[in-house]
């Protein structure tokens, strides 16, 4: 789509809903939100950038392919079940840390993990569905 | 050690995730998948041990205590056919590092593959009613993908009647799972178990029944919702179709003996007299399709309905003794199944045809391919001492126990028939002379690991028929436990997580 504003406007929503869709994927354990909501969120973005621009130039902002995306999602999401097994836990069971960085007491645990798991996961897996289509519009075109 | 339970779940699906990373280095892809596959085989040996001599294992998932997380069971049952899955995954693996063409494997053929054997082993393990309905939900679209990667025109033809009809089984199952849900307020299976027992309308827990055999029905192909089944399982490469036919509708039939032992014991007369008589005809008509085919794969095809009559009979029966022999059936039918298809893929390679009318002159080119093929078949049919008698036999003997003769008679007509089939076979593609123009080529570099894949699962059906009485020590546990189901509650309801 050849429009200006949409252009520009859309390079800026794309780093504002970059940082909104990690502020989701971080409160999601306690509040609304998680890496469902995240991921939809960043893949929204950077479709709204591959209708502003075109799906090469969105490209450019992935560090690999999209496939690659969803596979390292599955695995950080599967990882993070396996650390309970190490002490003898169910599988998935979440295991939490206390880190204190900067004089602040963050409450990390695994299941932060598997949400950066889904996360990853739906990003690629929206981003698979829109390359594939775009990419078939703008061959025809 | 429970975490045990959740290893042929996990592997695959790190195996499968690490493949889609590798996706450009095939070579790392068929590593991963076999390394993969030898450890899964070694963990559902374990499992299997650890269940046959320390009872039914269960595991919550995350810790939350049943019914209100989701369970992983492994009773005698789920044991065994994990185990199976072990076993023929394996050599589906060797057999494709030699037979899959270099397109397929770049697209993905293995990732799709160990998500699959993922699916499988979630069905096989989950206690719980949704989550299966997810597991058939995960082989089923690794499925769908499976059958019509390559997008040859018969294979497409084939993945839309198997998709069409698998969806439709699919929304009967959802359907008659929420339906379950608003029901009975659980969807642990020991639970429902339990509340299904004294349930209010016993009239509904019927009908549920009958919409989990529709939908059960579809999935594992019984009578009369089999007909996608042929239209469909010949038409991808013999790798995959081999583990299509070998396991994946065994998987409907496990859910259809898992539901239907556990869950629908209100009114046994009715529920199980119609699957008794389903299986009776699933068995007649299959058989008797296969007996017009000759197109190998497809004449195989029709033969899984049959067998799964078998199976399904076996349920109908419902005795200690008949469960133990359907146990016992389904393992050895994956296995043979399985070696049929990987037979026919080397008939393929040879003379670049399934066609029987084509073929020809295998025995004497390739005296053993025959007698490998031969074993299996024979087996397949029923013939002593393989793998395939005893689980007839004692079939037969359940039946006989509770005077069902008529679907005994049939059984055994069956049998006669598939031997029949299997002749037909035999005579077409091994002992004639080579048609004319008929093309011949080198087996080439493949033919080692097809073979192998070949030879151990036709030991595996001597072995099955030699040492049949140990191994139905076990099936004979299994059958108890899918009589019985107070110890599989108990299992599930008593586990705590922690240790």
């Amino acid at each position: 789509m050849n429009s200006l504003i949409l252009r520009t406007a859309s390079r800026f929503l794309l780093i504002l809903l970059f940082q909104f869709s990690i502020f989701l994927l971080l409160r999601g354990h306690n509040d609304p939100g998680g890496g469902f909501v995240g991921g939809l969120v960043l893949a929204a973005a950077l479709t709204l950038y591959a209708i502003a621009y075109d799906v090469r130039s969105m490209r450019r902002f992935l560090p690999c392919r999209a496939q690659t995306i969803i596979a390292w999602g599955l695995l950080a999401a599967a990882v993070s079940g396996v650390f309970s097994m190490f002490k003898g836990q169910p599988f998935m069971t979440g295991q939490w840390t206390h880190v204190y960085i900067f004089g602040v007491d963050l409450h990390l645990g695994t299941p932060l993990l598997f949400d950066i798991g889904v996360y990853l996961t739906v990003v690629g897996v929206v981003l698979i569905v829109i390359i594939s289509l775009a990419e078939e519009v703008e061959e025809d075109d | 050690m429970n975490s045990l339970i959740v290893l042929p779940i996990l592997l695959p699906l790190l195996v499968g995730a690490a493949c889609v990373v590798a996706w450009r280095y095939v070579a790392a892809q068929r590593i991963l998948t076999l390394a993969g596959s030898i450890v899964y085989l070694a963990v559902s040996v374990v499992l299997l041990e650890r269940v046959a001599s320390e009872g039914i294992q269960a595991v919550q998932k995350g810790d939350w205590i049943a019914p209100f997380g989701i369970t992983l069971v492994a009773d005698m049952f789920s044991a065994a056919m994990v185990a199976t899955t072990g076993v023929v995954t394996l050599v589906i693996v060797v057999y494709s590092l030699g037979s899959m063409d270099r397109p397929r494997e770049a697209w993905g053929y293995y990732p799709l593959f160990n998500i699959l054997i993922m699916g499988v082993s979630g069905a096989f393990l989950t206690g719980d009613i949704f989550n299966l309905f997810v597991w058939f939900e995960v082989l089923l679209i690794s499925s769908f993908v499976l059958l019509a990667l390559g997008g040859e025109r018969a294979q497409l033809e084939g993945a839309i009647k198997y998709v069409t009809l698998n969806l439709v089984a699919s929304a009967f199952f959802l359907a008659a799972v929420g339906i379950l849900y608003a029901m009975a307020g659980s969807l642990n299976m020991a639970d429902l178990s339990q509340r299904l027992g004294s349930a209010a309308d016993p009239g509904l827990v019927t009908t549920l029944a009958v919409l989990f055999l529709v939908a059960f029905g579809i999935k594992g192909a019984i009578f009369p919702l089999f007909f996608w089944l042929p239209a469909s399982y010949h038409t991808p490469p013999v790798a995959v179709s081999a583990i299509f036919g070998g396991l994946l509708t065994k998987v409907g039939v496990y859910a259809l003996i898992r539901v239907f032992t556990l869950l629908f014991l209100n009114n046994v007369d009715y529920t199980h007299t119609i699957i008794l008589w389903v299986g009776a005809i699933t068995m007649v008509t299959g058989v008797l399709g296969a007996v017009a085919q000759y197109e190998f794969r497809r004449l195989l095809s029709f033969h899984i309905v049959s067998q799964i009559g078998y199976m399904v009979m076996g349920l109908g029966f419902f005795t200690p003794l008949a469960m133990a022999g359907t146990v016992f059936f389904i393992v050895h039918n994956i296995f043979v199944k399985t070696n049929l298809f990987l037979v026919s893929g080397v008939s393929h390679r040879i003379h670049g045809t399934y066609d029987l009318k084509k073929l020809g002159g295998l025995y004497r080119a390739h005296p053993w391919v025959g007698m490998l093929f031969l074993l299996s078949a024979l087996s397949l049919a029923g013939v002593p001492p393989l793998s395939g008698f005893f689980g007839k036999l004692v079939l037969v003997k359940a039946g006989l126990g509770i005077e069902q003769f008529v679907v005994v008679a049939a059984a055994l007509g069956v049998s006669l028939l598939t031997l029949f089939s299997m002749t037909k076979i035999w005579a077409e593609a091994f002992w004639k002379p080579l048609p004319e123009g008929t093309e011949t080529h080198a087996p080439g570099a493949g033919m080692g690991p097809m073979l192998g894949g070949i030879v151990t699962l036709a030991v595996l059906a001597v072995v099955m028929g030699v040492a049949a009485g140990p191994l139905f020590v076990l099936a004979q546990q299994a059958g108890e436990q899918l009589t019985n189901p107070a110890p599989y509650i108990e299992a599930v309801l008593r586990v705590r997580g922690g240790s």
